[in-house]
């Protein structure tokens, strides 16, 4: 690889991760850039992600969110992010446009949790639906996250592909629109 | 003593008339429009709605180009000498994009868990001016699929009314299968029985209806993934290096 220039000067970059609505599949392909993870941390400084297991971010250059928003608490860390990084990156189907999750759209939240803890059968008698304080609140719908912050890059893919994610971090680390391309740009 | 002038070279006095298309010549037979024209001399204008086998339609206006300054659907354009022709601009680019974007936030499309994923027009479309993500808020109708055909199914939630079944339908398989019905955002495609239900019709597998969806509406059943993500059509080459391959 070039190594990439870095206007910003020698300081590391942060890079901050957090999957919402989502399946991890987009941290699993973000590590299958396998052994350029050893480049990319001469580069950049993890902040909040599941590589540090941080719980809260800090001020960070690079925020990447995979995943949409099914739930109140995912609308609060969205925000968090969105406050906290220079530039946020909507990572994979579900950030973008919500993804698998979206699919329930059409249906009535209720009846879903009603169906799947109340009426299944199967249950034990006198199941409910979850009602623990701690548990964060489903929104009616599942929403992309442009749709509440600001977004400043999209990269697709369900998930995007380690190359996709390659070329789209190197570009944006050196200072250039990243630009992805045909074989790169996937929406599946 | 005035000059007669000589007759033109026997080559050039039968050439068919030309426009010109991004700084090249493109000949064209009288009655052809701008999109037929480019088609046949290998240039690709981006298109949903038009076909190269049926009429234009000129609703999807993903093909605009600027004739002469103005913006002209290039399949409802005849092509005429002296037209000067811009296709391949960031400006008319950045208006697909946005056109692209209205499309997919108006209808359901979840590309990861469509069967037509890497075949689509929509997508590759997309891919080719460049869509990274929707801009607009999502939509997420209500349409619910139709599968009581036994051997197609329809997913109404892809549809983008872009009329090409209804056309096949009517004009190959002199059917009459399907219809746009509605107004505005409430056009959608529909099926012609008493019923509403695909299985209530003259509607066969084998029928051209069934193969010419640019988007993953008619599904053939019990054929996913015959051939796996990664090695379709438009995972091999853009769609403007395959657009080619649609001559009938």
């Amino acid at each position: 690889m070039i190594p990439p220039v870095m206007p910003h000067g020698p300081r590391k970059l942060k890079l901050a991760t957090v999957s919402l609505a989502g399946c991890f599949g987009c941290h699993m392909s973000f590590l299958d850039i396998d052994e350029r993870l050893l480049q990319l941390i001469e580069l950049v400084e993890f902040d909040r992600s599941p590589l540090t297991d941080i719980k809260e971010i800090g001020h960070c250059d690079i925020g990447l969110i995979e995943g949409g928003l099914c739930n109140a608490e995912n609308v609060v860390v969205l925000r968090e992010f969105r406050a906290h990084c220079k530039t946020l990156v909507a990572v994979g189907a579900c950030a973008i446009n919500g993804g698998l999750p979206a699919q329930r759209n059409h249906l009535n939240l209720g009846t879903i949790l009603n169906n799947v803890y109340g009426s299944r059968t199967g249950l034990r008698a006198g199941s409910a639906i979850p009602n623990d304080p701690e548990l964060p609140l489903p929104l009616n719908q599942v929403h992309p996250i442009h749709e509440v912050v600001h977004v400043d890059y999209f990269l697709p893919g369900c998930p995007p592909s380690a190359d996709a994610i390659w070329k789209f971090l190197t570009d944006l680390m050196a200072g250039r629109t990243p630009q992805l391309g045909h074989g790169l740009m996937h929406y599946d | 003593m005035t000059q007669v002038p000589l007759p033109p070279p026997a080559a050039t006095r039968d050439a068919p008339p030309c426009f010109v298309l991004d700084g090249q010549n493109v000949p064209f037979q009288p009655g052809e429009t701008l999109i037929q024209a480019a088609h046949h001399a290998g240039h690709f204008i981006p298109h949903l709605c038009w076909s190269p086998e049926f009429a234009a339609h000129g609703s999807c206006r993903i093909c605009t180009v600027k004739v002469n300054g103005r913006a002209s659907a290039a399949c409802t354009t005849l092509a005429a000498p002296g037209q000067t022709v811009e296709n391949k601009t960031g400006e008319l680019n950045a208006q697909r994009k946005t056109l692209l974007q209205m499309l997919f936030v108006e209808g359901n499309h979840f590309c990861p868990s469509c069967e037509k994923s890497g075949n689509c027009k929509l997508q590759a479309t997309a891919y080719e001016v460049g869509m990274e993500g929707p801009h607009f808020e999502e939509f997420y109708p209500d349409r619910p699929v139709d599968a009581s055909h036994p051997e197609l199914l329809l997913d109404f939630n892809r549809c983008i009314v872009c009329e090409l079944c209804v056309r096949a339908s009517r004009e190959v398989d002199h059917k009459n299968v399907f219809a746009i019905g509605g107004h505005g955002i409430g056009t959608h495609l529909l099926v012609n029985s008493p019923s509403g239900k695909l299985a209530d019709t003259s509607m066969a597998s084998g029928d051209h209806a069934a193969a010419v969806c640019p988007v993953g509406v008619i599904l053939h059943k019990r054929q996913g993934f015959s051939v796996p993500i990664g090695e379709r059509r438009y995972d091999a080459a853009p769609i403007s290096e395959t657009a080619q391959d649609d001559t009938p």
